[in-house]
C-alpha cells in the first residue's frame, strides 16, 4: 500500500463520483482501505459517549480519544452512535463537524476584563476576577434589594441583577444556577426557550 | 413534545407548521421520512403517511411534502381555525373522545362573549382582560363542580362556543387571511378530516415559526384544539410536538432557569402570598369534577415543600413554613425583553449571560446594545467571544463612552464536562466528560458555585441585605466549590430523609419535610439502582429492547415523568381501556393492569370502575381544554395580525393586532419603533440554516465554509421590480435598523394574494454578526450583519415571546 497522507487520500477519494469505489486512480479497493485506515485511526482508543451540542434532536455521539505520552488527551474522532433509537448513527453537517468545535483553537483561554470606558481587554487572574465580580453582585444586590414592596408584602427580591443562559448547560448545571440565583434573590432568570 | 422523535414514524399524517425540520432538525426528520415511505400508512389509501407543510418559505421540508402551502407568516390561527371549522361542520371530529376526554361538554358563564375581535372583560387602558366571565358555570354545593351537557347542545357549552367561534373561518376567509388558495386548503381539510377516525392518527410538528409571534401561544393552542377534536392527543403517532432548538433547552426549562416557574413547572410565588398555604391555594389547580384525579394540584404542596427542603435543608422546617419567605417574589413579568427594558430605564445594574448572547438574540439588537451600555456591569460566561462580550466596540458605540464594566469568564464546552441533555422528546441522556478543559477555562457550575461562595463570605464578613437564603443554602457537595454533576443529579432526584435512600417515584414525596427533591418530575431519574439517563439498550437489539415494537425503547436513557414516553397516554385508549387503534397501542387495559408505555394513570385502576379517574390526570377538569380560561389573551384562539402587518385583520379590521400584546416601548414611554406598510411594505421573517446553529457555529471553520456570508431570500417578482439579481448587495431596513447583505433571488419565497392585495415575503437567516471567522474576514461589512437589528421589541401577552417571525421591511439595492 502506497503511503498516502490523510488529506491527499481524502481528496483523491473525492475525485470519483459516489459509488465508484473499486478501480479508482489509486488502483486498490478504497472501501477496504478506508475501513483499515479507520480502524488504525481509532485502534486502542478510548470510547466515550456524548450527545450532540447543537439542536434538541439529541443525537448520540461516540467520541474516540487517546492519551499521549505527556498525559494530554486528544480527540481522534467523533461519530454518530449506531445504537441510539434517536439517530441510529446519523449526524447532520453540524454534528458531523462537532470535532472542530471540540478542538477549536479559537477559545478564550483566560479571564478577560474590560474596565469602564476602556478600549481593550486586559488579562486577569481567576482569583481577581471572581473577587471583583462577587463584590459587584453583592453591591448591586444590596443596592436594589426589595424586602417589602409598596403594598407591604414581604417579597425579598433583588431587582437589579439578571441571569440568562444555559441552552447548552447540562441539566444539572442549569439546576444549580437556578438554585443559586433564586437564593441570591434574583427574579430575572431567563434562558433560550422564549428567544 | 408530548411524544418523541422516533414516534413520528407512527403517524398517518404529519402537519408541519412554523418549522423546517428537514433543514433545522435533519436527523430527526428521518422519522418523518420513515412514516412517508411506510406503505402501511396513509389516510385509507395505503400510500404512505402524508406530509403537509404550511410555511412562508418553500424549503427542503416542502420539497418532500405531499402538499406545500405558502402561508403568510403569523396567520396559522386562521389556517387551524379553518380546519377546526371544517372538522366540526362536516362531523369529522372524534365524537367519543371529544365528549369524554375534552371539556366540550362544560358549561361556560352566561356572560362570556366574543364580539368585534374582543372577548368579554377587556380593559383598553391596561390592555388586559378580567377573566371572570370565562369561567365554568358551577353546580351548586360545596364542591362547586362544573356543569356539563353531555349532549353538547347547550348554547353555552364549550363545544357550541367553539363551533360558533370558528364558523367565521370559512375557506374563503382562510384564503383572504393566509394567502392559501381555497382549493388547496380544502384538499388539506379532506385529508385532515379523515384523521378523526379512531384508527387514524395525525401529529402536528412545530417550532419557533409558531412561537415567535405576538399571538404565539394561541397559534399553538389552535393546533392543539384541532388535535383534541380529532382525538389525537395522547396517542402514538399523534400529539403536539415542539421541535426545540438547543441541546438542553428542554432540561433547562424543566429546571426553571425561567422567571415564572420553579423546577418542575411549579409557579413562581407572587407578592401577597405569605405562606405555603397561600401559595398553593393560588397556584395549584382545583378539582373541578368528582372523578378528576387532579394529580398536580392535589400534590402541589408535597412538591414545593420537598424543593424547599432540598435547597434550605435544616433551615427549612415546619416552624418557619419551610423557609417560604426565602423565595423571591417578582413584581411582575421578568422575562427576556423585560431585562433589557429595565436596563433601558436604568433599573438593571448587572447582567450575567451564560452561553447566550443578548446582542445577537435581540429582538431589536440596536436597542439591546443601548440597554447593555446602560448596565454597571456585564458578566459573560462562554467558551468563545460573543457579540455580547464584544458589544462595547460594536458599530454605533464608542468604547470610551460605554461605562459598562465587562467580565469575560471563559467556560468549558459540553464535551469537557459530563451531565445530561434532555432532548425535545424529554429523553434525558447522560454524556461523559470526553476531554479535560482547554487552557484556564472553567466549568460554568464551578464558576457559579465559587461566585456564590465568595458572595456568601462577603455577607458573613460584612453583613448586608437579608443574607438568610444565602447563608442557609445547602451546598452539600464533596467540594462545595467544585460540585460534581453526578452529585447534583442525585440531589435533583431527591431522597427520603428518614432512610437516606433516593426515591424511585414522586408518589413518595411528602409535605412534612421528610423528603427532598430538587425537581419532582425528575424523581426516578437517579434512584438507588443508579443513573437511569446512562442506560443504553437501543437499536442494537430491537426485538429485546423495544418489546412493544412502538419505538419506546424503555431502557434507553430516561424520560420524565417516570420514564413515560408519551404524555397523556391514558387518552390513547377508549373509555374501557381498549386502544383506539390496536395496531398502534399506547397503553391497554389487560383486565388487571395497564400494559404498554408507562401509563399516565394509576397502573392498576380498572377503567370500567365508575369511579375511575378521567384521562387527563394533571388537570383539575380531568379532561383536556378546548376552552382555556388560563390564557391571558382569550379562552379560544383568535386570529390577530402581527403588530407590523401590511393588511388589516379581515375578521375585525378595527381590532387588527392582538389587543393584549405587550408594547414595551409604549409602556415605558419611549419613542415608537414600529414601522407602517407605506414606508415598509414587505413582510420579513427569520430562520435558521442547516449548517449553522445560532451564533456559536461562526467559530467552526467547516461550517463557515459551507455558509460563509449572510443573505436575504427575495422573491423573483420583487427582485425584478427592484432590479436586484442574485449576488447583489442590498440594504434591508426596518423602523429599527438595517442589515446589508447579499440578495438570493429565488422562488422559494414568493408573493401572496390576500383578497386582491399583493404582498411579498422575504426570508433572512439569523446566524451572522460582528464576531466569528466570517466577521474577522469582513470587519467592515460585518457591522451590518445581525438579522435582529430588524426585529420588533414586542411580546406575546402570555409568554412575552418576541415577534421575530413577522415584521415589515424595505429593500434597496446598494451601488
Amino acid at each position: 500500500m502506497a503511503t498516502v497522507t490523510r488529506r491527499g487520500f481524502l481528496s483523491l477519494a473525492g475525485i470519483g463520483t459516489a459509488g465508484v469505489l473499486v478501480g479508482s486512480e489509486l488502483g486498490f479497493d478504497l472501501a477496504q482501505a478506508t475501513q483499515i485506515k479507520q480502524q488504525l485511526r481509532i485502534a486502542g482508543a478510548t470510547e466515550a459517549h456524548s450527545v450532540c451540542p447543537y439542536c434538541a434532536v439529541g443525537c448520540s455521539i461516540i467520541a474516540y480519544t487517546r492519551k499521549a505520552a505527556d498525559g494530554s488527551v486528544k480527540v481522534l474522532q467523533i461519530e454518530g452512535d449506531p445504537d441510539s433509537p434517536v439517530n441510529e448513527g446519523r449526524l447532520c453537517p453540524k454534528g458531523a463537524t462537532a470535532m472542530q468545535l471540540a478542538t477549536s483553537d479559537r477559545r478564550v483561554e483566560q479571564p478577560l476584563y474590560r474596565a469602564p470606558g476602556a478600549t481593550a481587554w486586559q488579562k486577569m487572574s481567576w482569583d481577581d476576577m471572581l473577587d471583583k465580580l462577587a463584590h459587584r453582585i453583592k453591591d448591586s444586590r444590596d443596592r436594589t434589594f426589595v424586602a417589602t414592596d409598596k403594598k407591604g408584602n414581604l417579597v425579598n427580591r433583588t431587582d437589579g441583577i439578571a441571569f440568562a443562559g444555559g441552552a447548552t448547560f447540562s441539566n444539572e448545571e442549569g439546576y444549580l444556577a437556578a438554585k443559586v440565583m433564586r437564593s441570591l434573590g434574583l427574579v430575572y432568570l431567563e434562558q433560550q426557550a422564549r428567544v | 413534545m408530548t411524544n418523541h422523535w422516533r414516534d413520528i414514524k407512527n403517524a398517518d399524517v404529519i402537519m408541519i407548521n412554523g418549522a423546517n425540520p428537514a433543514e433545522a432538525h435533519p436527523v430527526g426528520f428521518q422519522w418523518f421520512m420513515k412514516a412517508k415511505l411506510d406503505p402501511t400508512k396513509g389516510p385509507g389509501s395505503g400510500g404512505g403517511a402524508k406530509l403537509i407543510h404550511a410555511d412562508p418559505r418553500f424549503s427542503r421540508t416542502s420539497a418532500v411534502s405531499d402538499m406545500y402551502l405558502r402561508i403568510r407568516t403569523g396567520t396559522d390561527v386562521a389556517y387551524f381555525g379553518g380546519l377546526i371549522n371544517y372538522v366540526i361542520q362536516n362531523n369529522k371530529y372524534h365524537d367519543e373522545y371529544v365528549k369524554n376526554y375534552t371539556n366540550a361538554s362544560f358549561i361556560i358563564n352566561k356572560d362570556y362573549k366574543f364580539k368585534d375581535g374582543l372577548f368579554s372583560g377587556y380593559d383598553a387602558k391596561k390592555r388586559t382582560y378580567a377573566v371572570e366571565t370565562w369561567a365554568y358555570d358551577n353546580e351548586p354545593g360545596p364542591d362547586k363542580y362544573a356543569k356539563r351537557d353531555e349532549s353538547l347542545k347547550d348554547p353555552h357549552c364549550v363545544f357550541q362556543l367553539i363551533k360558533n367561534h370558528y364558523s367565521r373561518y370559512t375557506p374563503e376567509m382562510v384564503q383572504t387571511i393566509t394567502g392559501i388558495p381555497k382549493e388547496d386548503f380544502l384538499k388539506v381539510a379532506q385529508i385532515v378530516g379523515e384523521m378523526g377516525r379512531p384508527d387514524k392518527v395525525m401529529t402536528i410538528v412545530y417550532a419557533v415559526g409558531l412561537t415567535h409571534h405576538t399571538t404565539g401561544s394561541q397559534l399553538i393552542r389552535s393546533a392543539a384544539v384541532l388535535q383534541l377534536l380529532l382525538g389525537n392527543i395522547g396517542r402514538p403517532g399523534g400529539g403536539m410536538n415542539a421541535e426545540r432548538g438547543h441541546a438542553n433547552i428542554q432540561g433547562n426549562t424543566d429546571n426553571a432557569i425561567s422567571w415564572e416557574i420553579l423546577p418542575g413547572y411549579l409557579k413562581v410565588p407572587l407578592p401577597g402570598q405569605k405562606t405555603i398555604e397561600d401559595y398553593v391555594k393560588v397556584s395549584a389547580s382545583k378539582r373541578l369534577l368528582g372523578i378528576s384525579w387532579n394529580f398536580f394540584g392535589t400534590n402541589y404542596k408535597k412538591f414545593i415543600v420537598s424543593l424547599l427542603k432540598t435547597w434550605y435543608g435544616d433551615s427549612a422546617n415546619k416552624s418557619n413554613d419551610f423557609a417560604f419567605s426565602y423565595l423571591p417574589k417578582p413584581a411582575g413579568n421578568s422575562s427576556w425583553m423585560t431585562i433589557y427594558d429595565q436596563a433601558l430605564q436604568g433599573k438593571m445594574e448587572g447582567v450575567m449571560l451564560s452561553g447566550m448572547t443578548a446582542a445577537s438574540i435581540g429582538p431589536d439588537s440596536n436597542q439591546v446594545l443601548t440597554a447593555l451600555s446602560k448596565l454597571k456591569w456585564l458578566a459573560v460566561m462562554d467558551p468563545f467571544p460573543t457579540t455580547s462580550s464584544e458589544f462595547w466596540h460594536a458599530s454605533g458605540l464608542n468604547p470610551a463612552d460605554v461605562q459598562t464594566e465587562v467580565f469575560m469568564l471563559p467556560t468549558t464546552h459540553w464535551i469537557e464536562k459530563d451531565g445530561s441533555f434532555v432532548n425535545s422528546g424529554r429523553w434525558m441522556q447522560w454524556k461523559d466528560q470526553v476531554i479535560p478543559p482547554v487552557g484556564d477555562s472553567r466549568h460554568d457550575h464551578w464558576i457559579v458555585a465559587e461566585l456564590f461562595h465568595r458572595v456568601k463570605a462577603l455577607y458573613q464578613k460584612d453583613g448586608g441585605k437579608f443574607p438568610d437564603p444565602i447563608v442557609h443554602l445547602t451546598m452539600d457537595y464533596k467540594d462545595p466549590l467544585k460540585p460534581s454533576l453526578d452529585e447534583i443529579a442525585r440531589e435533583v432526584n431527591g431522597k427520603d430523609l428518614k432512610t437516606g435512600k433516593r426515591l424511585a417515584t414522586f408518589a413518595k414525596l411528602m409535605d412534612d419535610g421528610t423528603t427532598t427533591s430538587g425537581n419532582w418530575i425528575y424523581v426516578g431519574s437517579y434512584p438507588e439502582k443508579g443513573n437511569m439517563a446512562k442506560r443504553r439498550k437501543g437499536v442494537q437489539d430491537p426485538a429485546k429492547n423495544d418489546p412493544t415494537g412502538m419505538g419506546f425503547y424503555p431502557e434507553w436513557a430516561w424520560t420524565w415523568p417516570l420514564n413515560r414516553r408519551i404524555l397523556y397516554n391514558r387518552a390513547s385508549a377508549d373509555m374501557s381501556g381498549k386502544p383506539w387503534d390496536p395496531k398502534r397501542a399506547g397503553i391497554a387495559w389487560n383486565g388487571s393492569k395497564w400494559v404498554g408505555d408507562v401509563p399516565d394513570y394509576p397502573p392498576k385502576m380498572n377503567p370500567k370502575d365508575p369511579k375511575a379517574w378521567l384521562p387527563f390526570t394533571m388537570n383539575g377538569e380531568g379532561v383536556a381544554r378546548l376552552f382555556a380560561s388560563s390564557m391571558l389573551d382569550g379562552p379560544i384562539p383568535e386570529h390577530y395580525e402581527p403588530v407590523e402587518s401590511p393588511v388589516k385583520n379581515a375578521l375585525h379590521p378595527d381590532m387588527s393586532a392582538s389587543p393584549t400584546a405587550f408594547l414595551y416601548d409604549k409602556a415605558a414611554k419611549r419613542e415608537n419603533r414600529f414601522g407602517t406598510p407605506d414606508e415598509y411594505p414587505i413582510i420579513a421573517t427569520t430562520y435558521r440554516l442547516t449548517e449553522h446553529e445560532h451564533y456559536v457555529t461562526q467559530q467552526v471553520p467547516h461550517l463557515v465554509q459551507l455558509q460563509p456570508e449572510p443573505f436575504v431570500e427575495i422573491p423573483t417578482a420583487l427582485a425584478n421590480e427592484r432590479g436586484v439579481k442574485t449576488g447583489d448587495m442590498v440594504r434591508v431596513r426596518s423602523k429599527r435598523g438595517k442589515i446589508e447583505v447579499r440578495a438570493v433571488v429565488t422562488n422559494r419565497v414568493g408573493q401572496l394574494d390576500l383578497g386582491g392585495k399583493k404582498v411579498y415575503q422575504v426570508g433572512i437567516p439569523i446566524h451572522w454578526g460582528y464576531v466569528g471567522i466570517a466577521a474577522e474576514m469582513h470587519p467592515e461589512k460585518s457591522k451590518f450583519w445581525m438579522a435582529n437589528n430588524l426585529t420588533p421589541f414586542v411580546g406575546d401577552a402570555n409568554s412575552r415571546t418576541p415577534e421575530f417571525k413577522a415584521f415589515l421591511v424595505q429593500i434597496e439595492k446598494l451601488a
